[in-house]
């Protein structure tokens, strides 16, 4: 049983600033890591593995340094990764690095569970996933946070709607987005450690994918970002000083209106 | 192959405009007087630096000319959301801003109704501003699945060739359209929260927060149609209800091969706890680390109950399995943007902002002056929050009678 996971490269966010000058995100020495989501994805691959037997691919589109995020990944315990790494696939939106992740996984053909986040911490899109499925014609459940059962050609998992727990079954193979609640990522172990520093990552360029060059990078994607801001600041806050017995009056009479026209 | 992206070199003036505009850190300038260099490791064509340079010195590769008749998509779409025949808000919501954005292009708004016994609900949509109603009622469709409500839009997309496509921003909607976007190689934005026509081209101008809403974008699908969007819940506002309008209701036909799905539910459970859920909610009271146990959640629970609100959670508190994780806020939980969001014992942590700091009032309670929280609270009290809380569920409960 072949799981392949797809991770994305992010800047840890909890360290992106805003310059207050210029207004631009400041990324210098900012950590990239694994999508926090991605994380979870890995876990739950190495636990399925673990119940049926199989081996864990990782693959990630990005810049040649995206190679430390998989090594990390088989630092976990996944068995090898793959980069998808080439000036082409440069200006991808969701559409093309949907395409491209596609058109790797079906270069390996044997792929019975595909993971991913349920969406990365910097475009925070979660179109992916269900783009890749797509791609491939797969059936997928997303924001998935438990897997009830998997057997060799179908596989039973909860899935979080905002107004309760869908229980969907699947035939294999079939996509998978998981949320934070799915499991806790382990740590690596000292002998996976030494396994990711000797790894050797595959690198495959759009000419290994037999991929429509109209479908990849700044030509595949439909979408164009024309302007890049920072939202306005949040203004006008107001630290109310003095007792709570004075002050909770008050705010109360300025909320009471706001409160009355929210219950309608 | 060239570069898709370079600096003309007789054109720049080493103003360094470029290297601040850029959000990823790809450009550099070592002195003043150099050329900046762009990193194509890390640039990602997003265009920040052409917009910003004031002497046209940034070249950079342009998309190809549509391939399509741009003309032959007409109309303005909106998904409708129901749950067991119960039209979600945000549906109303997106027939309030999709009438807007009708109106501007000169369209008419259609409604694409999927489900199963809805057919009395599709005059409803027509009061709401719906030119047309695109009905498909069919017992197959009776509760949400990926692949056959995804299998019927694409072959509705293909049949009316809209101009505009707009899906609420939910775990359902987007798990839906990214799959027809891909199969009718439509350019599809995330979870907008501003949406308006570009006048000069028709292009829709689509905006939205990217980094946990440290940066906004706006991205337009210049060559190709239909433009799809998701749009975030509680931000645009719902339609009104007007019972003269007219519109048509047109049952569409439907190939039974496409109403499959490989995927299928084996049961739906309600969430346990009977609390609102929370992305619905327009008055949030929320709590973190600061209230020590998970009993004192029932303090918070007294306040909701007052206000009619839901309630939330921080991540240390989901963490420490003081209330499930349905209830969390922030970036690895939900993103809301509720009219009041009242944050209790909670800092701030960036990963929190980013899932509430769109709310339109917020109210800060916390012991710690310098907490982060206070920077976005249009209210904030710096005190003891089991002094403060009850005293606030009180006035309240004096205030509107309860």
């Amino acid at each position: 049983m072949r799981y392949v996971v797809c991770v994305k490269q992010v800047p840890e966010t909890t360290d992106v600033k805003i310059n207050p000058e210029t207004h631009t995100l400041m990324r210098e020495g900012v950590a990239a890591i694994i999508n926090p989501f991605d994380m979870y994805a890995i876990e739950e691959a190495l636990r399925l593995k673990a119940r049926t037997g199989g081996t864990v691919t990782v693959i990630s589109m990005g810049p040649p340094q995206a190679d430390s995020a998989l090594r990390e990944a088989i630092a976990m315990g996944a068995d090898e990764g793959i980069l998808l790494s080439d000036r082409a696939f440069a200006g991808s939106d969701t559409w093309a690095t949907s395409y491209t992740l596609a058109m790797a996984i079906r270069k390996m053909g044997d792929a019975k569970v595909i993971l991913c986040g349920k969406q990365a911490s910097d475009g925070d899109t979660a179109q992916v996933g269900p783009g890749i499925a797509a791609h491939l014609d797969l059936p997928q459940i997303t924001y998935v946070r438990k897997v009830e059962d998997i057997k060799e050609n179908s596989i039973v998992a909860e899935r979080m709607l905002e107004d309760g727990t869908e229980v969907i079954e699947s035939p294999l193979p079939c996509l998978l987005t998981v949320v934070k609640e799915i499991n806790e990522p382990r740590l690596p172990s000292l002998k996976g450690k030494m396994a990711s520093k000797k790894a050797v990552i595959a690198t495959w360029k759009a000419s290994d994918l037999n991929c429509d060059p109209k479908c990849i990078g700044l030509e595949g994607s439909p979408t164009k970002v024309v302007k890049v801001f920072t939202p306005p600041p949040r203004s006008g806050g107001e630290i109310l000083k003095g007792e709570p017995e004075e002050i909770i009056p008050s705010l109360v009479a300025k909320l009471k209106d706001a409160v009355l026209s929210a219950a309608n | 192959m060239s570069e898709p992206i370079k600096i003309i070199v007789e054109k720049c003036v080493r103003c360094g405009l470029c290297v601040k505009a850029c959000p990823f850190g790809a450009i550099e300038q070592k002195e003043r007087k150099e050329l900046p260099v762009i990193d194509l490791q890390k640039c990602t064509l997003c265009g920040a630096c052409k917009e910003a340079c004031k002497f046209d010195a940034v070249w950079m590769q342009e998309k190809a000319a549509p391939t399509q008749d741009l003309s032959a998509f007409r109309d303005v779409w909106v998904f409708i959301e129901q749950h067991d025949g119960v039209i979600q808000s945000i549906a109303y919501e997106l027939l309030g801003e999709g009438r807007k954005l009708a109106d501007s292009m000169k369209m008419q708004l259609c409604a694409v109704f999927l489900g199963s016994q809805i057919t009395g609900k599709a005059q409803e949509l027509i009061a709401r501003g719906a030119d047309k109603v695109y009905l498909v009622d069919r017992a197959e469709l009776a509760h949400y699945q990926d692949e056959s409500y995804a299998a019927v839009l694409i072959e509705l997309v293909n049949r009316h060739k809209p101009n505009i496509f707009l899906c609420g921003a939910s775990t359902i909607g987007r798990s839906l359209v990214s799959r027809v976007a891909v199969k009718v190689k439509a350019g599809l934005t995330a979870d907008c929260t501003g949406l308006a026509i570009d006048p000069a081209n028709g292009n829709l101008l689509q905006t939205r927060p990217a980094f946990g809403g440290n940066i906004m974008a706006t991205i337009v699908t210049p060559n190709s149609r239909p433009q799809m969007a998701t749009v975030r819940h509680k931000v645009m506002k719902e339609a009104e209800i007007d019972p003269t309008r007219n519109g048509k209701v047109i049952e569409e036909a439907i190939a039974e091969t496409l109403l499959q799905s490989r995927a299928r539910r084996i049961r739906f459970e309600v969430e346990r706890e009977a609390t609102m859920n929370i992305a619905e909610a327009n008055i949030i009271v929320s709590g973190g680390r600061g209230l020590q146990t998970p009993e004192n959640f029932a303090m918070l629970r007294e306040l909701a109950e007052v206000l009619g609100a839901g309630v939330g959670a921080s991540r240390a508190a989901v963490d420490s399995n003081w209330i499930p994780y349905s209830h969390q806020v922030g970036q690895t939980g939900k993103t809301v943007c509720p009219k009041i969001y009242i944050a209790v014992g909670i800092s701030g942590q960036i990963q929190h902002l980013a899932g509430m700091q769109s709310s339109d009032i917020i109210i800060a309670i916390n012991k710690d002056p310098d907490a982060p929280i206070f920077k976005v609270a249009t209210y904030g009290i710096v005190g003891d929050l089991f002094a403060i809380v009850p005293k606030l569920t009180s006035e309240f409960r004096k205030v509107l009678g309860k």
